[in-house]
């Protein structure tokens, strides 16, 4: 069971879109570490045969008509917004090209 | 007079209320006052909404005086977790990245609340994200459980319980993922129930961990925790993983079981909830309550969950994988903190560097973490095979169900532990999940009960119970109350320095 | 890369052997969105269609519109797809400023329709086009880029995002890959994305407008050197935004990789943009490292098992194949495979149906469909169907020239009016005044004028010359710009010459 490395951590925290310091990288490298090693117990449990669980109640097709409902006033929604412009949600410049 | 109606349960003040011996509207007053006298010290409450309170007590005066049938928790006072989304009142969910943000919209069991005439005090503390067991983890400081203000009132529901413990306020709502309303409910001397998972709505509970999260009742007395699930239960359509089934009859299952009449019913004390980790005095209380159930005609065995063991393990993936992802849409785009707007700053970089500022250090490990169980090459191995294990927990308690009508164990392994004790150490801050963690990875009904003192802090049984099968566990809890006499929060220490 | 160092087209089939797919997305016109109840109607003001849930506001929750499910299975069924017994929705975990809640809620590793095939007819010949899967997701927010020259992201200041289209329903649609089509690959490519609109229109559960965006289209190409064994690495061109441009982004994209590859060169696994104006694509993002999107189940919703009983009950509400009715109709229409194919090619046939529904003759009905209009489509650059004239108008043009009100020329003059966006065919007449005259009356005055400028011609007449007539009635037919009724006009002449 691999031991996670600061550079996997700092990985992690670019894919989740959080800017650790490096201090932070530090502690939670050590933290991490450590619990990854407690979690990777489920690995001890023979289970190849056993059917994941992704929902507990027995639930399928849920389902709504399609009726409209009222959407939310314009006013109420831009107003929490931390900008906006033209009735829209402003962004600072965007990066990547997303194809 | 304000000092015997903060005292009242909360039967007892909606039964003052509507037999016109007490206004709704003085019995806000009484909590109001208590919460400015208390809460300093406490810190239960994140936003006391004193006008929202009184005009909703007002409401239910106005009722009464014009000859309408009340519900049966019509003006008793509420204290609301701040995961819970309240219109027009700032929701936080003790989270720097939502200061300020005022939903527009109420949770589906705000609405059911208030419809009940219920008066909503406040908002309380919480861990961040409910991800903790101490309420350390709030961006807006810890709270100080009653009975001993150096130490935590468990979490995340901790500003919940300590409300309730304090007599801020007789009924109060928190959720439930790992043990965040039992395990507090434990170490406050309280009722807390975590419902089947489904028999309460989700819709308006910022989520944590969608398969897990529960909301659910705290009271100092079983049945008022009874009166107050049956308030929040039912079938919501907004709600896509909720149950379409009658909501379970607890309130009579409470009355029922106050009888102390256990007889024909076998209790199983769970083998692997116990032993290393697990204080002494916890142990021996919880031992002590087993005796109890005997005396009350129940048959106590012990049963073996051998996968019991790996729940931590489990719980300590799947949380983190499905929250890592409910927690990506707080990327400053369309509400909540934005960090580092200069004009210069492309939009990742302000992403990251509000969700960096917006974030406390637990909440950033578990989003890491669950990245990481989630990711292509590890999935299988981690994700994949805690929702395994998951299955095998499950299939557990059904083979412990077919011999026993509940499950029981500690609450939690320790009585409330000092605040700073646990901070540094995740770990040992996930071991106060030890026993509440198989309940809720397989969606069963927990409830703890005050099961007496150890070292003159409280300890909590946890019962156990199939899906569906609430009423058993209000059942049981209520026949424990009843073998002591009279609820353990009385016994509390008075909050005076 | 200049184009005089691309190889012909003939020389890399030649060489070459090409595997396309193609991956169709396609909005479907459902009233509600996908996971809340909020309106799909186009063109409302931004973000005034919202509500916690298409805004991923804390706390909020989906529910899956049964409107959508259903027509996801429709679409599965007439591709011929089984249909899954239970599948679950998933979580495809990306950041993005346009998706609210920087996870897209889609179906992963268990679509609701796998295994089916579409056959397509290209030349004559035949061919069955696979078809991977079938699956439902929701729609992202639409972003405006501000600052730039171009309206896009690079050089942009800043973005402004509407929330109007997060969460419409999208069905995206994925074949097999397709080898062993040699010189056709591009024309097979054009032929499948064709068919499977027609496929989808007739089911009625979107409008599949390449133009507007209601369905898009990503080309995949790949070439293999003849003879190898080892599919090449492929790309995936996207903003290939009409079914001309699926066609010239497979074919430019085979030259371009032949190009490459002959140079001893690597193919890049890449997102490439296609442009409408050049024919050519450009490099978009590197797809060297796949994005990881950390995909699994979707808590908050529940699995979908749709009821067998439920499926073979939709399935009787097919209607017929695109392929049948055509037959069917090249029948009726006493037509040959080959003007068939014409029709079809032009994406006419419904069109004609349907004006012939409306009361034209089957000859008159593709006359004005494949004449004038399908010209006009060809030079403004749109589909037959994208012209602001319906069948039924076309049906009232014709109507009006059948009860002799109007003539071939003045229908012209009222086809413009229509098309102009000046109203029915009987407004435009009403309003230009371009109805026949044939009271004898009025005519009267303009036949005197014509016999009075042209005494040789009226004298020809006058002397046996019946004939002559003609040149007569092209005069009147001047000086009344058209509108007189020839046959009358004629008879006024010789009526007074003979």
């Amino acid at each position: 069971m691999p031991a996670i490395s600061r550079e996997e951590v700092a990985h992690l925290a670019r894919l989740a879109r959080l800017a650790v310091t490096d201090e932070e990288l530090d502690m939670f490298a050590g933290q991490l570490d450590v619990i990854l090693g407690a979690v990777a117990r489920v690995g001890e449990v023979a289970a190849d045969d056993i059917p994941p669980t992704s929902h507990v109640v027995p639930l399928t097709n849920v389902l709504r008509e399609d009726e409209p409902q009222p959407s939310i006033d314009r006013e109420a929604v831009l107003a929490v917004a931390p900008a906006a412009e033209d009735g829209r949600f402003r962004v600072p410049r965007i990066l990547d090209e997303d194809a | 007079m304000s000092a015997e109606l903060i005292r009242l349960t909360a039967a007892d003040t909606a039964a003052k209320i509507a037999a016109g011996e007490v206004t709704a509207v003085e019995v806000a007053h009484a909590h109001l006052d208590r919460i400015a006298a208390v809460d300093e010290r406490v810190h239960s409450f994140l936003q006391v909404d004193a006008d929202g309170a009184l005009a909703a007590a007002e409401a239910v005066d106005t009722a009464r005086a014009s000859g309408e049938k009340l519900g049966p928790l019509a003006g008793v006072p509420l204290a609301l977790k701040d995961v819970v989304v309240t219109k027009g009142l700032e929701t936080t969910s003790g989270s720097k990245i939502l200061k300020g943000w005022i939903p527009p919209y109420d949770a589906t069991i705000t609405t059911k609340m208030r419809d009940a005439g219920i008066v909503i005090l406040g908002k309380t503390n919480m861990d961040e994200f409910a991800m903790g067991s101490s309420t350390e983890n709030s961006a807006y400081g810890a709270t100080h459980n009653p009975w001993d203000l150096d130490r935590t009132p468990g979490g995340s529901s901790g500003g919940s319980s300590a409300a309730v413990a304090a007599f801020e306020a007789p009924l109060s709502i928190g959720t439930d993922t790992g043990g965040s309303i039992r395990q507090p409910a434990a170490v406050t001397g309280i009722v807390g129930h975590k419902p089947t998972y489904g028999a309460v709505s989700r819709r308006g509970l910022i989520a944590f961990s969608s398969s897990l999260d529960q909301a659910g009742p705290f009271g100092r007395t079983v049945l008022d925790a009874a009166l107050l699930h049956e308030v929040i239960a039912g079938h919501d359509p907004g709600d896509s993983t909720s149950l379409n089934v009658p909501v379970s009859q607890v309130v009579a299952a409470a009355r029922e079981g106050a009888q102390g009449d256990l007889g024909g019913l076998t209790v199983g004390v769970v083998r692997e909830l116990g032993g290393e980790g697990y204080e002494p005095g916890v142990e021996a209380a919880a031992r002590e309550t087993y005796a109890r159930l005997e005396q009350m005609g129940a048959k106590v065995v012990e049963v073996s969950c051998p996968n019991f063991t790996y729940a931590l393990a489990a719980y300590y993936l799947i949380a983190p994988s499905e929250c890592s992802s409910n927690l990506a849409r707080f990327d400053s785009v369309r509400y909540g903190l934005r960090v580092g707007d200069d004009g210069v700053n492309s939009l990742e970089d302000v992403m990251s560097l509000t969700r960096e500022a917006g974030f406390g250090a637990e909440v950033k490990r578990r989003i890491m973490i669950g990245t990481y169980a989630l990711s292509s090459g590890y999935y299988d191995a981690y994700y994949g095979q805690a929702q395994k294990v998951r299955t095998l927990i499950s299939r557990d308690f059904a083979a412990a169900f077919e011999t026993c009508d509940v499950l029981v164990s500690p609450a939690t392994p320790t009585v409330a532990f000092r605040l700073g004790e646990r901070v540094d150490d995740p770990m040992a801050m996930y071991a106060a999940d030890l026993c509440t963690l198989p309940a809720s990875l397989a969606g069963l009904p927990a409830i703890s009960v005050p099961a007496g003192l150890s070292e003159g802090l409280p300890v909590g049984l946890q019962i156990m119970a199939p899906a569906l099968a609430d009423d058993r566990c209000y059942r049981v809890a209520a026949a424990v109350e009843a073998s002591f006499g009279h609820p353990l929060i009385d016994d509390a220490p008075e909050l005076h320095r | 890369m200049t184009t005089s160092t691309l190889p012909t087209y003939d020389d890399v089939i030649a060489r070459y052997e090409p595997v396309i797919g193609l991956e169709t997305h396609v909005e479907l016109g459902t009233r509600t969105k996908m996971f809340c109840g909020c309106s799909t109607v186009f063109g409302a003001e931004p973000n005034t269609q919202v509500c916690p849930v298409c805004l991923g506001l804390p706390g909020s929750l989906p529910v899956a519109n049964k409107a959508a499910i259903e027509a996801t299975i429709r679409i599965g069924l007439a591709l011929n797809c089984s249909i899954a017994e239970w599948c679950r929705f998933a979580r495809k975990n990306y950041f993005y400023p346009d998706m609210p809640k920087n996870y897209q809620i889609s179906q992963y590793d268990e679509p609701l329709c796998v295994d089916g095939y579409l056959d397509v007819v290209v030349d004559g010949q035949e061919y069955r086009i696979g078809i991977e899967r079938v699956h439902l997701e929701e729609d992202t927010g639409k972003s405006l880029h501000v600052g730039g020259a171009t309206g896009r992201i690079h050089g942009a200041t800043h973005s402004l995002v509407d929330f109007n289209r997060a969460g419409i329903p999208l069905v995206e649609i994925v074949t097999k890959p397709v080898p062993g089509l040699g010189a056709k690959a591009p024309e097979v490519a054009k032929a499948y994305v064709t068919e499977l609109r027609n496929v989808i229109r007739g089911l009625g559960v979107s409008d599949v407008r390449m133009e507007q965006g209601s369905m898009r289209c990503d080309v995949n190409t790949s070439l293999m050197p003849r003879g190898g064994t080892e599919w090449g690495t492929r790309t995936e061109t996207k903003n290939v935004n009409s079914l001309r441009s699926v066609e010239r982004a497979v074919r430019s994209e085979m030259l371009r990789q032949a190009s490459v590859l002959d140079t001893g060169g690597r193919i890049i696994q890449e997102t490439r943009h296609f442009h409408e104006d050049t024919g050519v694509s450009t490099s978009g993002r590197s797809k060297e490292e796949a994005t990881d999107y950390r995909y699994f189940p979707e808590p908050d919703l529940a699995p979908l098992a749709p009821d067998p009983a439920w499926v073979e009950e939709l399935r009787a509400t097919l209607p017929e194949p695109p392929s049948v009715r055509r037959r069917r109709l090249q029948d009726a229409w006493g037509l040959t495979d080959h003007d068939m194919d014409s029709i079809a090619n032009a994406g006419a046939v419904e069109l004609i149906e349907a004006t012939i529904e409306a009361g034209a003759s089957s000859e008159t009905a593709r006359k004005w469909w494949l004449g004038v209009l399908a010209r006009r489509a060809n030079e403004t650059g749109v589909e037959l169907d994208a012209l602001p004239v319906t069948p039924a108008q076309v049906a009232a043009l014709q109507a009006l020239v059948d009860a002799g009100r109007i003539n071939d020329k003045l229908a012209r003059q009222v086809l413009e009016g229509v098309l102009a966006g000046e109203g029915d065919p009987e407004t435009v007449v009403a309003a230009r005044g371009l109805e026949v005259v044939s009271d004898t009356g009025a005519l009267g005055a303009a036949v005197d004028e014509a016999i009075a400028a042209n005494p040789d011609v009226a004298q020809k007449i006058r002397d046996g010359k019946v004939a002559a007539a003609g040149a007569l009635v092209g005069a009147v037919m001047k000086t009344t710009k058209g509108q007189a009724d020839a046959k009358t006009v004629r008879e006024l002449i010789l009526e007074r010459l003979t």
